[in-house]
């Protein structure tokens, strides 16, 4: 099976379904002619031509609205955003218009857009330009959020998401494109809503979905040498949620931790740990515990900077906690 | 127009020494930046020394401000931002003018009106009008300068500002920094017109194109543009310019031509200076290489105070949320 970059993967994605659609194309800053910030796009300007693989100004509203607009009339906009930081340029659009257009047209008018590009904390950018945007985007009802964490979930999910009739954020990570993963030949598409369970446990269940899955698994290996087996989930999704894997696991363990890369704050960790509460109380052996970002903007230092992220450490930290070690 | 003469020796050499410095730091920084010592995006002002020095120049910070974007080594430097503090800010250490938190995007000085330092593009151009607001609501004397580059201007932010500034008659003055790219996009690919300064029409302000290569010309241009800014017509400037290296330190600038670059090399604006005091008589080679060395060794102490500063406490994570 080929092994290829999470970079590739998105890549692929869009220019199978561009080949398969005509309806669909491409815009943003630098997905052209520079062949992406961050070369996801390479070569597709060469192959689909400046018509369907456009450069835009520095202008994320007007360009996120007219992806909305293309869409409502019919078209199948990819709008790739720099970075999300940026994206809060564009929330107006997205929230406003693009995800209540279906609703307040009583039906009439679908908007069929991906907004993609990444997401969460990079390295030694400071405040402005590291930080993680879901929980903005998975609060609106209108919103399918969607994060994959590898290279064959990025492929299956991008197609699954172009092929979307609603608005899908998708997010990645600048310091994610380069990790590799099998990603088999032929047609992949990765329905929404179904978390991944990466690795079986019977002891704590670990949930995160992105790029904190690398530090789950990690943590997961070194529970495993003091004795403590580890069931890790990737949610992959945000909306849809898959509840049901999340509570069979839960159901099982009767420990959870949930890893989210977001301030804690009204976060999508706070919410699934009120979701468990509620659902597997019974279940439970201890209250579910949230390892996040601090809640603190990003500091530019890199020792402070590491600090304010889930490590390794932290998540081991709530493991013993649940596990009142 | 202004003409050479015009100009008194210190006020030049001031302004020679000052682009000398940025130089000399931001060669510093890219170097600093090669051994790890600094992280992140690094944009180096190189090639645009003029338009910062000769605009700030203008300046009485003690009740003008300034706001720029990331790319604000050279504004930080000109406005007379202490080299240490700054080279300590990209070091990530306490003693940096943001203690550390902000890095190369984010300096700021509160003493000297240096309202930084904005990662998002065009979002600090209302926040000059702002500052512009609180000048004329206190009857106060001051202007505002505010930077921004050829990607900048055709964000919602900078055409709202405009209109702001205008109906409300702010002293501020815009100043597009031209350097032909946003990124890896000539400014021609992605704007309807090749002439910024006519944007300024449309809002009813007044609009001039200056050669951002020739310090004096920004000079002039800029004193007479807070004239009237501080009359009550708000003015956008273009400053013509062009940045050497690549839009960051990551950057390798395969969109344009060597040709291209070399050709604004050869109209670098510390030579042009160099040659307008020398054909005067007001330079000789020995006092520009003095200059030159004192730069260098500012510049050395700089680094080495980042160097032997410590690091901040990892309590400063959580101070300065509120007040
Ligand atoms: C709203 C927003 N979108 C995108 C970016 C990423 N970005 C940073 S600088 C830049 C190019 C800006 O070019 P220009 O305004 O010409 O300024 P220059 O860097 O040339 O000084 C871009 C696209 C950003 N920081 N903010
Ligand atoms: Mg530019």
């Amino acid at each position: 099976m080929p092994k290829i970059t999470i970079r590739e993967a998105l890549k692929q994605a869009m220019d199978e379904e561009m080949d398969r659609d005509n309806n669909i194309l491409l815009m943003g800053e630098e997905v052209a002619k520079y062949n992406g910030a961050y070369k996801v796009s390479q070569g597709m300007l060469e192959k689909f031509g400046d018509k369907r693989v456009r450069d835009t100004p520095i202008t994320e509203e007007g360009f996120a609205g007219i992806g909305i607009g293309a869409a409502m009339a019919g078209l199948r906009p990819i709008v790739e955003f720099m970075t999300f930081n940026f994206a809060i340029q564009a929330m107006d659009q997205i929230i406003n218009n693009a995800a209540k257009m279906l609703y307040m047209s009583g039906g009439k008018f679908k908007v069929p857009i991906v907004f993609r590009g990444p997401n969460g904390p990079a390295e030694y950018l400071s405040s402005q330009h590291s930080q993680a945007a879901q929980t903005f985007f998975a609060h609106v009802p209108g919103l399918k959020v969607v994060a994959p964490s590898t290279p064959r979930d990025a492929k299956g999910l991008l197609k699954t998401a172009i092929r979307d009739d609603n608005p899908v954020i998708f997010l990645e990570s600048e310091l994610m494109y380069s990790w590799e993963g099998d990603v088999e030949e032929g047609e992949i598409l990765i329905p929404f809503g179904e978390a991944n369970i990466l690795k079986e446990g019977s002891d704590v269940t670990l949930i995160s979905y992105s790029k904190p899955m690398k530090i789950l698994i990690q943590a997961a290996g070194e529970l495993q040498n003091i004795g403590i087996n580890a069931e890790v989930i990737d949610l992959r999704s945000i909306r849809p949620l898959d509840e049901k894997t999340v509570y069979e696991s839960v159901k099982k363990t009767n420990r959870v931790v949930i890893i989210d890369e977001s301030w804690p704050f009204v976060s999508v960790a706070s919410y699934l740990g009120w979701l468990i509460s509620k659902n597997c109380f019974d279940y439970l052996d201890a209250p579910a515990e949230i390892v996040t970002s601090e809640d603190t903007p990003m500091p530019y230092n890199h020792r402070l900077e590491i600090f304010a992220q889930p490590s390794v450490e932290k998540i081991i930290d709530a493991v013993k906690k649940v596990m009142y070690l | 127009m202004y003409k050479i003469e015009d100009f008194d020796k210190e006020l030049l050499t001031e302004m020679l020494k000052k682009m000398i410095l940025i130089r000399r730091f931001e060669e510093k920084t890219a170097q600093m930046y090669g051994l790890r010592k600094i992280g992140g995006f690094l944009h180096l002002y190189i090639g645009e020394e003029a338009v910062a020095v000769g605009a700030i120049s203008r300046l009485d910070l003690k009740k003008d401000y300034i706001f720029t974007t990331y790319r604000d080594h050279g504004h930080a430097l000109a406005a007379g931002l202490e080299p240490k503090e700054l080279m300590a800010e990209l070091f990530g250490k306490i003693t940096g003018c943001s203690k550390g938190k902000g890095g190369s995007m984010h300096f700021f000085d509160d003493k000297l009106n240096f309202m930084g330092g904005n990662g998002i593009v065009g979002a600090h151009i209302p926040l000059a009008a702002g500052a512009a607001l609180k000048i004329k609501y206190l009857e106060e004397d001051g202007a505002v300068l505010c930077f921004f580059g050829d990607g900048a201007i055709h964000q919602g932010s900078f055409h709202e500002a405009l209109n702001l500034s205008k109906i409300w008659n702010l002293p501020v003055v815009y100043i597009c920094e031209n350097n032909q790219y946003g990124m890896g996009t000539d400014f021609k690919r992605v704007s309807s017109v090749e002439d910024f300064s006519v944007m300024a029409n449309s809002y009813g302000m007044y609009g001039e194109q200056v050669n951002g290569m020739d310090v004096t010309e920004v000079y002039s241009a800029v004193g007479k543009a807070l004239e009237k800014a501080k009359s009550g017509i708000p003015v956008l400037l273009e400053a013509k310019t062009y940045r050497y290296k690549g839009h960051s330190a990551s950057d390798p600038a395969k969109y344009r031509t060597k040709e291209e670059l070399e050709n604004y090399q050869n109209q670098d604006p510390i030579l042009i200076l160099k040659n307008k005091m020398t054909e005067k008589n007001i330079l000789t080679e020995e006092e520009y290489i003095k200059y030159d060395e004192n730069a260098k060794k500012t510049v050395e102490e700089a680094v080495k105070f980042a160097e032997e500063s410590p690091e901040p406490d990892l309590n400063e994570l959580y101070t300065d949320i509120f007040i």
